[in-house]
């Protein structure tokens, strides 16, 4: 009844390629936009903002940059929070040594020497393929943890090797209350999503989804595995860049190696995996998942009034999180986004099923 | 500025409602202390006994004294299990709690200490890092809200190497000497680093540095090295598992003991208790507050654990180094309110209150015996210049059953210290952009 598409007639090429083809979509759509840009700045708590929204924000941003890579191309990579880190480090160098740069300037160069350093990275994919690969990606988180602790340029010479930075400002905008923070980084991220649903659909996610299907017929109706997979690796990685950059600046203002380290680039992979391969909207499904469950689960009890140790608690919530990650992926191993596909059908016929 | 400007309007015309609605509410006589711990992952042997010393201080001054000056103090842990993200988490999630908010931060981790320094001016609460935290935090002027009580990485390295010095028989004799720095590969094990080699050179001794990896678990590698390169001297500076893995190590390379000293967080029971009998002979820096027990302890005895109120799983954890580590981390804080109340009034103090209470802390020795800390506290008297307060320590070392101690009290030499925390806080303060308090000379 809801999602039900009678009488929403396309007469043009253009109306039938739009992004979301249903008007029911494109309604629930600005009224989500709407509620995010405008109600929840107003509503939500600091704390809301703080250890919530915005690290929602930001790392559902790298599963996208993931989600291209591993969900679109098939190329596996348990590196990622390596080019998130690369991307903190190279925006942080690059406002400490050359302050006259815009913020989002600063964001996009990141962005491309990420990306740069994930197509170095990406190289042996195309000589290896699957678990193979995965390893090799793994190198990547490696070399670039030793980088970043032991060159101590990249660090200015820090005693701990930690760095810190400044707020950010933007056109004399310094954005440093939590609201800011959120809206600023709610507006990155519509952009980027954009670019990606937009990519994934035409030639290049194409050609992405030729190769993960099937590289050696892709490559025999003419696609170029070299150009597919490291234009993958790359717009991956800058992805993972900006969210890393803006992890580092927006979220964390202080960090140490330690903050891009394999539990944060296995955490990515488990978004995707949980909120759906080569899903756009998974992204979000996932990071959400991985983010709010933890936080929710270590406060329930609380909530609940039910007296428990901080280490019941904490075990607790290792073994319930654990345990919903089993059983959703049981249930649907095609992930979150796959639910609210189903869901969405159901919708269509509801309450009438045949 | 503009967001700031309508936050502090929204605030008022919160404050004015809630007077109009509740008076009764704003009289609430409650001091919220938030507790950062880790009871559970790698750290969690450490992280238990100072956790459970922290809590029944403050169980005790409840039960025992009813409060702070009839303020009664409430409390609430969250875990962080030593993970920076969930640290700032647990930090945005009390730090608002209670009629005045936090009262002070103890985050236990260097990691969580540098990404809650640059919020704390921001929410007006002070961050307390009893032995630890950034060096550079001991300057009041440019960290106003940092209070690395009682000593920090720097002056623990700066100790060690007058001991070695000592038992030389001059520092000067280090000169060709092998150190080795074994340390945990994070802002905590890498703190000490800039002052050996600053000390490295003016003694002449060469310094290895050899960093194990989080959790520390896997230190194979590090070990082969020390087995090549034999250094006179092995410094470690390790917390959790790899604390007892580097003494199982050690054991097993052949590595004596006795050339081994680790940093004060590398010195309790549960570090060198699973190394055995392999263990005597490891030496290790004490500070503040000793292993063993005293008036206090028998009131907490009395108090709480006698009434099944107490925080400890077993009662020999009271008197073990981290307990008592926990145990004086609480009094200090205490006693800062305490010292804020005497200006402010004893009613619940907010963050900023308390922070003037830290700067202008003075626990001296009658203060101890009164609080039955006596025989294993040293006096710590802190000022806007200094937030440190006491920068003394003593070594000590395990003999298979308990820590002795070795070694008379050492001061760590400002005239070394005071120069390289002063470049590093004027750095931090330029990067920041921040505005210096002036501090009072005298």
């Amino acid at each position: 009844m809801l999602y039900r598409e009678n009488g929403q007639f396309k007469s043009t090429y253009r109306a039938d390629q739009q992004m979301l083809p249903i008007l029911q979509d494109r309604i629930l759509m600005l009224a989500l936009l709407a509620f995010a840009f405008v109600v929840v700045p107003f509503a939500a708590s600091n704390y809301l903002f703080l250890s919530i929204l915005i690290p929602f924000l930001i790392l559902a941003l790298a599963a996208i940059g993931l989600n291209l890579l591993v969900g679109y191309c098939g190329q596996i990579s348990i590196g990622h929070a390596a080019f998130m880190a690369v991307g903190a480090y190279a925006a942080y160098n690059l406002v400490l040594r050359l302050p006259v740069l815009n913020f989002l300037v600063v964001l996009v160069l990141a962005g491309l020497i990420a990306a740069a350093v994930g197509m170095v990275f990406g190289i042996p994919s195309l000589r290896i393929k699957g678990l193979y690969l995965a390893v090799a990606t793994l190198a990547a988180q490696f070399f670039i943890d030793w980088l970043f602790a032991r060159v101590k340029w990249f660090t200015d010479y820090s005693h701990s090797g930690s760095v810190s930075t400044s707020p950010v400002e933007l056109f004399g905008w310094r954005i440093d209350s939590p609201p800011e923070k959120y809206v600023f980084l709610l507006a990155v991220l519509v952009v980027f999503t954009l670019l990606a649903k937009n990519l994934a659909r035409g030639h290049v996610g194409r050609a992405w989804m030729a190769t993960r299907d099937m590289d050696v017929a892709a490559e025999v109706i003419g696609i170029r595995p070299v150009y597919a997979k490291l234009t993958a690796f790359g717009v991956s990685s800058f992805y993972c860049g900006v969210a890393g950059a803006l992890w580092g600046f927006i979220h964390l203002g202080a960090w140490e190696p330690l903050a891009f380290n394999l539990t944060l680039s296995l955490n990515l992979l488990f978004m995707i995996i949980i909120g759906g391969m080569g899903s756009i909207l998974g992204s979000y499904f996932g990071a959400a998942f991985i983010v709010m469950l933890p936080i929710l689960l270590n406060q329930l009890p609380q909530w609940l009034g039910v007296p428990l140790s901080t280490a019941m608690a904490s075990h607790l919530e290792f073994m319930i999180f654990g345990a919903l990650i089993i059983f959703f992926l049981i249930v649907e191993p095609n992930g979150l986004a796959r639910l609210w596909a189903v869901g969405k059908e159901k919708l269509r016929l509801w309450p009438f099923p045949h | 500025m503009e967001t700031k400007a309508k936050t502090g309007l929204l605030c008022a015309a919160i404050v004015a409602a809630a007077t109009g609605s509740g008076a009764a509410l704003a009289q609430v006589k409650e001091q919220f202390f938030p507790v950062l711990v880790y009871r559970t992952g790698p750290y969690a042997p450490n992280g238990v006994p100072f956790a459970d010393g922290y809590v029944d201080y403050l169980k005790l001054v409840n039960a025992r004294d009813g409060g702070i000056n009839g303020v009664r103090i409430t409390f609430e842990e969250c875990e962080t299990g030593y993970a920076t993200d969930r640290g700032v988490e647990c930090y945005e999630r009390l730090k608002d709690k209670g009629p005045t908010g936090a009262t002070a931060f103890h985050p236990l981790s260097t990691g969580i200490t540098f990404a809650v320094t640059d919020k704390a001016p921001g929410d007006r609460v002070p961050i307390v890092t009893a032995g630890y935290g950034r060096a550079d935090s001991v300057d009041g002027s440019v960290f106003s809200w940092n209070f690395p009580l009682g000593g920090t990485y720097w002056s623990a390295a700066d100790i060690l190497i007058q001991h070695l010095g000592k038992i030389n028989g001059g520092v000067d004799k280090l000169a060709g000497k092998k150190i080795a720095l074994v340390y945990h590969d994070s802002p905590y094990g890498k703190e000490p680093i800039a002052l050996l080699q600053e000390r490295a050179k003016m003694h002449k001794y060469e310094l290895l540095l050899l960093p194990v990896t989080h959790p520390g678990v896997e230190q194979k590698a590090t070990w082969l090295q020390i087995r090549q390169q034999r250094p006179d001297y092995v410094f470690l500076w390790g917390w959790g598992v790899m604390n007892s893995t580097a003494i199982k190590e050690a054991v097993a390379t052949g590595y004596p003991r006795d050339k081994m000293y680790g940093v004060w967080w590398s010195g309790a029971e549960p570090d060198v208790t699973p190394a055995g009998d392999g263990a005597k002979g490891y030496n290790a820096l004490v500070f503040l507050a000793g292993p063993g027990q005293g008036a206090v302890h028998k009131d907490i005895i009395k108090y709480l654990y006698d009434k099944d109120q107490g925080t400890a799983g077993k009662k020999e954890e009271i008197g073990e180094v981290l307990y008592n580590r926990g145990l004086v981390s609480a009094m200090m804080t205490v006693e800062a309110v305490k010292q804020a109340q005497g200006k402010f009034g004893n009613k619940p103090l907010k963050g900023e209150e308390v922070r003037w209470g830290l700067e202008n802390l003075s626990i001296d020795a009658a203060t101890i015996k009164k609080l039955g800390f006596e025989g294993y506290m040293t006096p710590v008297k802190t000022s806007c210049s200094d937030h440190e307060g006491a920068r003394s320590a003593a070594v000590q070392a395990w003999d298979g059953k308990n820590w002795k101690r070795t070694s008379g009290v050492y001061e760590a030499d400002m005239k070394i210290l005071g120069p390289m925390i002063k470049a590093s806080a004027e750095k931090y303060a330029s990067e920041k952009k921040l505005t210096k308090q002036e501090c009072a000379k005298g």
